[in-house]
């Protein structure tokens, strides 16, 4: 979706100001947030690509005003709501109501070190041959789906050539919807400056993207 | 009278923290989290994983050409050789700066970081100054870092639009002849690994 996420190329947001020395969490509460964010996931009921849906899916205002765990937090109540796991009355009020879905797996301590050296592998094995190989041209789609997609707009309708063809993986913009996991190959296309960004951009500047296979056509 | 004083009570408790106190008290009452579980992942992020592992990758990379080989070739098995492995560091890729091109990752979709090797991503790499100005304008972006490259250097960006985490493989400092893997890993900052910075100098460390 052309949502608040997809912000290559936007402009006005001003510097970058790193911060010195900047703290692994600026306040206890994002702690938790992360802890929440990945156990609540943890229990098997959406995907990530789901949950990146459900963060983009913030108004932009809401978006562009909340740091990333406060966008995090907030995506979060909605995935729990929309799977049963809390309801409004329950948020409004900050108490359990009652029981909600009951949960595939819980992520207990003793399990979080196994869980986080594993992490959660996306590649899969697609029964075809890869369409295009390195130093192919291609063209990607313009499309404007309302739904999820990794195709970012700054990317879209460019002639680009493929740097290097990846393994299967799962294809986000259906398994965002509950849809399937559909893996594709994924390739890295390149693109130069001008192409992406006009006559005027940098001549030494070259951008890649990791494309699944269906944003893409030969050219 | 609201607001009447603006002196901070300790058990008061702002928004967000209370937003985020409310759904972790209201998932721990129905069983669907376990708060130690939330220690653990913190304790990992704090303590165990971060960019020291990413250092150690790059030391080694400096030092032994046949696994800098493996690791462009494989990152994923190589890193994991270091016992380095994880959440957001399934899919791997090393890029490697050369006299003629540096590299840059930012993911504009979201906030995309390879955490198995660099740990948890800075503010800034998330904030949509970051996000928007690194695919179009990435040298305005590495001055603002303190980073200016010859007008001849090639940038290359690489947005991270898919499941493949990209670490940056800096170019390895002059006068570090000698030096082993360990003293070599205090040269190689994060930023460098994101393409943000340059290892840095041996007087500098």
């Amino acid at each position: 979706m052309n949502g608040p996420q997809d912000l290559g190329g936007q402009m006005g947001f001003g510097p970058i100001v790193p911060e010195l020395d900047e703290p692994l969490f600026h306040a206890n509460w994002e702690k938790r947030a992360l802890g929440l964010t990945i156990a609540a996931g943890a229990m098997g009921h959406w995907n990530i690509d789901e949950s990146r849906h459900a963060r983009e899916c913030l108004h932009p205002a809401d978006y562009y005003s909340s740091t990333y765990y406060e966008i995090w937090i907030k995506a979060l109540e909605v995935l729990l709501k929309r799977h049963g796991f809390v309801s409004p009355q329950e948020l409004a009020t900050g108490q359990s109501l009652g029981k909600g879905t009951e949960p595939k797996r819980i992520l207990k301590a003793d399990n979080v070190a196994a869980a986080l050296a594993k992490g959660g592998p996306c590649d899969r094995p697609v029964a075809q041959e890869p369409r295009f190989e390195a130093g192919d041209r291609v063209r990607t789609h313009n499309f404007n789906p309302e739904t999820h997609t990794r195709l970012p707009r700054y990317a879209r309708g460019k002639f680009g050539r493929i740097d290097a063809v990846r393994d299967g993986f799962v294809f986000p913009d259906s398994n965002a919807h509950g849809k399937g996991e559909n893996p594709q190959y994924v390739y890295t296309v390149v693109f130069t400056g001008p192409e992406i960004w006009g006559d005027a951009a940098d001549p030494t500047l070259t951008i890649s993207i990791d494309a699944w296979e269906s944003y893409l056509e030969p050219a | 009278m609201p607001n009447d004083h603006d002196h901070h009570h300790d058990n008061e408790l702002d928004p967000m923290a209370a937003r985020v106190r409310a759904l972790e008290t209201i998932l721990t009452e129905k069983g669907l989290i376990d708060p130690l579980a939330i220690d653990a992942i913190v304790e990992t992020y704090e303590t165990k994983v971060g960019p020291r592992n990413g250092a150690r990758v790059v030391a080694k990379a400096w030092s032994d050409p046949e696994y800098a080989d493996w690791l462009q070739r494989d990152a994923t098995a190589a890193i994991a050789s270091l016992s380095i492995t994880g959440r957001q560091g399934e899919h791997m890729q090393a890029v490697f700066n050369t006299a003629d091109t540096h590299n840059l990752v930012v993911c504009t979709l979201c906030s995309c970081y390879p955490w198995s090797v660099l740990g948890l991503p800075p503010v800034w790499y998330k904030s949509p100054p970051y996000r928007s100005r690194a695919v179009i304008d990435p040298r305005g972006v590495l001055a603002e870092f303190g980073v200016v490259l010859p007008e001849t250097t090639k940038i290359r960006v690489w947005d991270s639009t898919a499941e493949l985490r990209y670490l940056v493989i800096p170019l390895r400092p002059e006068g570090t002849d000698g030096l082993d893997e360990a003293q070599l890993a205090e040269f190689v900052t994060r930023d460098s690994m994101i393409g943000t910075g340059l290892a840095s100098a041996p007087e500098a460390a």
